[in-house]
């Protein structure tokens, strides 16, 4: 076959899937960076070159960093202990235990429901009259409010996301344990290491190429929270900011105060996190790799 | 010894039937709620049930959330039969048609998975104004009718597919679509069956695009419309209207789950955790 034809094949295969990209995305990317050096105003119409004054404002913008502690704040906690629940749970159901299909088709259920769903479910659990607000009361005696206290709304979407995405984090560690070869676990049990000491000496060394992937999905999913707090708070951020999340903000910039193009210098922003975190993440766990 | 492990495997069973009932409680006590009265609701009351009621359904039905679950099925199987042909043409050309540019174009596309969405957001949603494509639900289905990690995936796949099935099939004369379509597809069931149950599923419970592109109540999609039910009826404890809404919502996921679980919890495929 000429090389002619395989180009013309090639790229007809390709087509669609190109055009989508080209449309949706790489000029959306292009448009973004040209947008965050201007102030635009959609509904007026207007485009004026403010060069670097969008990053000037946020940086000077108390709002943003309330939405920098609150999503800091939301990753440094959910993506250790939504990575340690998913990573034990695998061990556990990889333990020749009975049942385990049945075990890990319930648990996969959350997984399934929609973030929507799933903030509904939870803001009544945790509503004045919900379950876990009247468990608390009949055991301790105290009415706690969780949805309207500053202190405590966040802590209600992290229960929410953890509960949420372990499932699936289960499953892909799940995969990693069937790659381990049984010979690491005879030798150490020769050795006389019980079944915890084989979980910290074996399992979790072997697991470490998986436990990467979970944490850089869970960082990278974490800094991208939107809609447990947008349907929490009504799109507002609140109890005072304290479900004000970087990507609610973006949304809040762009569409409640119009200001499109600090939208887009934020969404910038939260780009370069992401990526420097994950660099970061990336270093640090090759780093324990070669002390393992 | 054999007394210790009899105690770590019960350690081990009642931790696992602890997080199972963790579970299952939060949608029991919601199927639960969506039987109560209203009455019931807002005076606390109990785990379960103390009369039936099915008023949540009823005020369910006779809103538009019938019209929100059609825009969502209707949509969520658009986008899931053209992800699937168009994701999967793209892979196959990435792992068999040597072209010109096809290295460029692949590293092109690793790149593009790696930005988050929230970068293109906001200019996205100039280009679909600037498409006419606002309020229309032609921008959901535009926007989201190529996944570059499902044409990843596919890519992968199809480098393992053995080459001798299509060299045989080129000998009878098929062209290369034909080929593709005829004896490539069929042979790639397994991953085509996980593809369209991920695109199903990401559309049907994606939130942000329909709040972003759609606006006039009865093209919203279902997940859009759950947030108009709970802000109508919070304030008034209608906490049976909002969870039979919600528990609806669960009930499409929920069949194709039972139906095709094998799918579902052989996926440990890289995508679904990306949002």
């Amino acid at each position: 076959m000429s090389g002619k034809r395989k180009l013309l094949q090639g790229y007809t295969f390709m087509a669609p899937a190109l055009i989508v990209i080209i449309i949706f995305t790489l000029v959306p990317i292009i448009y973004a960076l040209y947008m965050m050096f201007f102030k635009v105003d959609l509904l007026a119409g207007t485009k004026t070159f403010v060069g670097f004054e969008n990053y000037g404002k946020i940086f000077s913008d108390p709002k943003f960093w309330a939405a920098f502690k609150n999503t800091g704040e939301y990753v440094l906690i959910v993506v250790p202990i939504q990575t340690m629940i998913a990573m034990v749970l695998a061990a556990l159901l990889n333990s020749k235990i009975q049942f385990n299909r049945v075990f890990l088709s319930i648990m996969f259920i959350p997984t399934l429901t929609s973030s929507s769903a799933m903030t509904l479910i939870f803001m009544w659990l945790f509503n004045n009259n919900g379950l876990v607000v009247n468990l608390i009361e009949s055991l301790f005696g105290t009415k706690v409010q969780f949805i309207t206290n500053p202190d405590l709304a966040l802590a209600v979407i992290m229960i929410m996301n953890i509960f949420s995405t372990v499932p699936h984090f289960m499953i892909v560690f799940l995969s990693g344990l069937q790659d381990i070869p049984p010979v690491l676990y005879e030798a150490a049990s020769i050795d006389g290491a019980g079944k915890v000491k084989q979980f910290f000496h074996v399992t979790v060394p072997q697991l470490m190429p998986v436990t990467f992937y979970v944490i850089t999905m869970g960082v990278v999913g974490c800094f991208q929270i939107f809609d447990q707090a947008f349907i929490l708070s009504n799109g507002s951020g609140g109890p005072q900011n304290s479900t004000l999340t970087f990507t609610l903000y973006i949304y809040q910039l762009a569409f409640t105060s119009n200001d499109m193009g600090r939208a887009t210098a934020m969404a910038f922003i939260l780009g370069i996190i992401i990526f420097m975190v994950t660099f970061i993440v990336n270093k640090l766990m090759k780093a324990d790799q070669v002390n393992g | 010894m054999k007394k210790q492990n009899n105690i770590l495997k019960t350690t081990v069973y009642t931790i696992l039937i602890l997080y199972g009932l963790l579970t299952l409680v939060p949608f029991l006590w919601s199927i639960l709620t969506s039987f109560k009265t209203t009455a019931e609701i807002s005076a606390g009351g109990t785990f379960f049930p103390e009369k039936w009621s099915f008023d949540g359904y009823e005020t369910i039905f006779q809103s538009q959330f019938p019209t929100w679950v059609k825009n969502s099925l209707t949509v969520s199987l658009a986008v899931t039969i053209l992800n699937v042909i168009f994701n999967t043409m793209a892979g196959y050309a990435l792992a068999r048609i040597p072209f010109k540019g096809r290295q460029f174009l692949f590293s092109m596309l690793l790149m593009f998975i790696m930005i988050p969405s929230q970068v293109t957001m906001i200019p996205l949603y100039i280009v679909i104004s600037n498409l006419g494509l606002i309020n229309s639900h032609f921008s959901i289905i535009f926007t989201t009718m190529i996944n570059i990690t499902y044409i990843f995936m596919m890519r992968q796949f199809f480098i393992n597919f053995p080459r001798d099935v299509e060299e045989a099939a080129a000998i009878d004369g098929l062209t290369r679509f034909g080929t593709f379509f005829r004896i490539v597809l069929p042979n790639a069931r397994a991953s085509l069956a996980t593809q369209a149950i991920f695109v199903f599923m990401g559309v049907w419970n994606e939130f942000m695009k329909p709040l972003l592109f759609i606006s006039s109540p009865d093209k919203y999609m279902l997940t859009q419309g759950l947030n108009a039910l709970s802000k109508q009826y919070m304030n008034a404890t209608k906490w049976d209207v909002i969870m039979a809404g919600a528990i609806i919502s669960i009930i499409p996921i929920f069949i194709i789950y039972i139906v095709l679980n094998k799918y579902f919890l052989k996926s440990n495929d890289q995508t679904a955790g990306i949002k």
